[in-house]
């Protein structure tokens, strides 16, 4: 299906329906730059409080350590549904993701509330596993009640350039999800380059992906604003060619309202506020909703306070 | 669900007033502005001799900020005679080592008062404090480093010759980036063991004085940097003034000819650079969210008052549509207002003058059949704006395809064949800049060897480096600025002894 023909941009990929969607080329200084303007916005006062809300909105708040129990992913959910315990107007999040066998204990605590359970599944990080095994652990994470599944790219086929295969998993697990949402982890920081980027993004959106996410979390070099900038404008390309809209979801090392703010400033304009929602944007992270928090509290009181005086998990 | 719709309704009111940036305005009050500025002469800031005075306006409110001197032929009189005493007094034989020293000190105190200079430079000249902060001051500072670090290294500058400086520099600015533009003169001159004289643009003297503030703070021995503020007779007195040994200009290439017919003959050295109508080539295997990105920096930075301006688009025929309808989608998310505010990507026009005159070539262009294109970005009530514009549907023979404009305005031709995209963009009497974007690398080499500009730039634009030498052909001028090439324009050269 993947047709290598000329210059790098020339790359055409087909859906399964047999559409194709043609790939075209990044350039990495140009988008570097843009990418370092737009996630330098400065952004304050009431945009800033919208934008702090805006975020919290949008994170799937995550826990995925191998120390992970009933009743710390409680105790996250706990603080998803009511992120500043002292302030009820602060929204609850997306979602809370977590590792398949802790899918039906959040479930359980999330019950009645708007918070989804998300779950990686297919290997997480690494998918160096057999199909049907991973095909088999979203099935069952879907089962337990998921409502969204975290998948990986299969990097080891991508990287060798048997994209058909890379395709055919992604389409495999979108039917495996049932009605479960997709999310597939192109693991940015083993790509190598923006080039590469932008074709992940375009092979997992065609294989029916309902978003594309930047990382796993467990690698050093993770989301930055030129990787969001790049998947952003695949996004918007992919649009442009097939009328559907994918969402995007950034992950890895965001920790601070400041950054989360860049990269809301990164969508805005490049995708349009309609993406700003959390149908089409998520920001994955755990220690960014304590940050955003204080940061609220901020713009209420004019102090900031301490980290120590919120919950943690 | 109800649940499920009420918090997108919410979610989309949050996402207007995120990305609305409410005003984010870099606080004026690091800079002092006095209601008269003198001149600099010999290290003292002194009255005219005749006491003349014009007033600086802010150019996005259109408010009086100061009265600044107007400097006559006596005026420039004095100063050429305080740069050759200070030039004979000892700056010329000083240790290379101690005038590097001098430069170095200038460099950090740049640094030091980089957010003084950056608002100064906003408010005086109307650039958004963006490109003010993170573009002309650093460079600047990053000119005085470079030269500082050329001083006492000049005999390895032009291998096998023997180096020695010229005298007295008149430097005639521009006011587009007027303290960037003082640092590209300043820099090379002192640190080839050269004084100056230095004359600001009329519009924006400011910073100038300011730089003159940071030369005393300095320490420079008195005379080795003046300042004389005025408008086009200042210059014209300070270019054809014997006592000067090289005249270095930036600006009009109008005004350019004239200093090159009064230079003629006299033995005096002389380096112009003047206008230019970059062509900005994109071939259809680009990257094309990345060339937008390329042609917006080209034409719309400084509100497009740059010589090496990006300013005529040439574009392969058959991605012409799909480019121009993202860059008029690219256009809309320029935000044009306060230049203080950080979050402005165009700011106001540099004078009324400057206004009108763009206002007269767009049109012009129109009542030529062109069709225009502006930004719908609203515009402050009061100051001198101009949206973003394109202009299509030219021939080539229009006047503003053929003449600078100076403004934030784009021409629009398209091309078929490499050949074709050369001989238009060479179709012009400048020649300062260029661009390429292509995803290949051959046609890159094919096109920087065709094309008629002293700068090319491939998959990039308007990047400066002090290392680079910067300067243009045919009408742009001659000379270089910057990099061991620019040294040479400011050095007096003999074969070194064997």
């Amino acid at each position: 299906m993947a047709t290598l023909a000329g210059a790098p941009g020339a790359l055409t990929i087909e859906r399964p329906d047999g559409q194709p969607v043609h790939v075209g080329p990044v350039d990495a200084f140009a988008l570097e730059t843009r990418a370092k303007r737009l996630a330098s916005r400065s952004v304050k006062r009431e945009s800033k409080r919208a934008g702090l809300l805006l975020a919290t909105t949008c994170i799937d708040l995550t826990t995925l350590e191998g120390g992970d129990t009933p009743g710390k992913v409680r105790a996250l959910c706990a603080r998803a549904t009511r992120p500043d315990p002292d302030d009820l107007t602060v929204p609850p999040v997306a979602a809370v993701c977590v590792y398949p066998a802790l899918v039906a204990v959040a479930r359980e605590a999330l019950q009645g509330t708007s918070v989804r359970v998300a779950s990686v599944a297919g290997s997480f990080p690494a998918g160096q596993a057999s199909i049907d095994e991973r095909l088999h652990e979203i099935r069952a994470a879907v089962a337990d009640g998921a409502d969204e599944i975290d998948i990986v790219l299969n990097r080891n086929a991508l990287l060798a350039g048997r994209l058909e295969v890379v395709r055919d998993e992604v389409a495999a697990s979108k039917e495996a999800c049932g009605h479960a949402h997709l999310k597939t982890i192109l693991e940015t920081g083993e790509l190598g380059s923006y080039e590469m980027i932008r074709r992940a993004s375009f092979i997992a959106m065609a294989a029916g992906s309902d978003m594309i996410k930047t990382s796993t979390g467990k690698l050093p070099s993770a989301a930055t604003p030129p990787v969001a900038l790049c998947m952003a404008e695949a996004i918007r390309d992919f649009e442009q060619q097939t009328g559907e809209a994918v969402g995007l979801k950034l992950a890895g090392g965001i920790r601070r309202s400041k950054q989360a703010l860049g990269y809301l400033a990164i969508i805005a304009e490049t995708l349009g506020t309609r993406w700003l929602t959390p149908e089409r944007f998520r920001l994955g992270a755990s220690s960014l909703l304590n940050d955003i928090v204080l940061q609220l509290r901020f713009q209420t009181t004019g102090r900031y306070g301490r980290p120590g005086d919120l919950p943690v998990d | 669900m109800t649940t499920a719709r009420s918090q997108t309704g919410t979610g989309e009111n949050l996402a207007e007033t995120f990305s609305e940036y409410v005003p984010s305005v870099e606080a004026r009050d690091i800079v002092s502005i006095k209601p008269r500025y003198g001149l600099l002469i010999g290290g003292e800031e002194r009255e005219p001799l005749q006491g003349g005075a014009f007033a600086t306006i802010e150019p996005s409110s259109g408010d009086h900020l100061a009265e600044i001197s107007e400097g006559t032929q006596a005026d420039v009189d004095e100063a050429v005679a305080a740069a050759r005493g200070a030039f004979e007094a000892g700056w010329r034989d000083l240790a290379p080592r101690v005038r590097a020293k001098y430069i170095f000190r200038l460099a950090r105190l740049i640094q030091d008062r980089a957010r003084e200079l950056a608002v100064l430079e906003s408010i005086d000249g109307g650039k958004p404090i963006r490109e003010s902060r993170d573009i002309d001051i650093p460079l600047s500072a990053a000119h005085f480093f470079y030269h500082a670090g050329w001083a006492d290294k000049l005999e390895y500058a032009v291998p096998g010759m023997r180096t020695a400086p010229l005298g007295v520099m008149g430097q005639i600015i521009p006011w587009n980036f007027p303290v960037l533009m003082a640092a590209w003169k300043m820099a090379p001159a002192l640190a080839c063991g050269n004084t100056v004289v230095l004359k600001p643009a009329e519009t924006t003297s400011l910073t100038a004085l300011l730089l003159g503030e940071i030369v005393q703070e300095a320490d420079l021995p008195p005379g080795v940097v003046n300042i004389v503020t005025g408008a086009g007779e200042t210059g014209a007195a300070l270019a054809a003034h014997p006592g000067v040994d090289k005249v270095a200009f930036t600006g009009s290439t109008a005004v350019g000819k004239k200093i090159a017919r009064q230079v003629a003959g006299t033995g005096r050295r002389l380096t112009l650079e003047l206008g230019g109508k970059g062509a900005h080539v994109v071939f259809d295997d680009a990257a094309l969210d990345q060339a937008i990105e390329g042609i917006v920096d080209a034409i719309f930075f400084n509100q497009g008052h740059v010589c090496c301006a990006g300013s005529r688009l040439l574009v392969q025929e058959g991605i012409a549509d799909h480019l121009l309808g993202r860059l008029k989608q690219r256009m809309e998310l320029l935000r044009v207002g306060d230049p203080l505010d950080k979050n402005t990507d165009v700011g106001a026009i540099n004078s009324h003058a400057q206004l009108q005159r763009i206002t007269e070539f767009v049109e012009g262009a129109e009542s030529e059949g062109c069709a225009i294109h502006q930004s719908g970005a609203p515009l402050p009530e009061r100051g001198f704006w101009f949206r973003p514009t394109l202009v299509t549907g030219l021939g080539g023979s229009e006047r503003i395809a053929r003449e600078e404009v100076f403004g934030p305005v784009l021409t629009v031709q398209t091309f078929r064949t490499e050949a074709e995209a050369v001989a238009k963009a060479n179709a012009t009497r400048y020649g300062l800049s260029a661009g390429v974007w292509t995803e290949k690398g051959s046609r890159i080499l094919w096109m920087t060897q065709r094309l008629k500009a002293g700068v090319v730039w491939a998959n990039t634009f308007n990047q400066f480096d002090a290392a680079s030498p910067f300067g243009g052909v045919r009408e742009s001028g001659f000379g270089r600025e910057g990099g061991r090439q620019g040294l040479e324009e400011y050095l007096q050269l003999e074969p070194a002894a064997k």
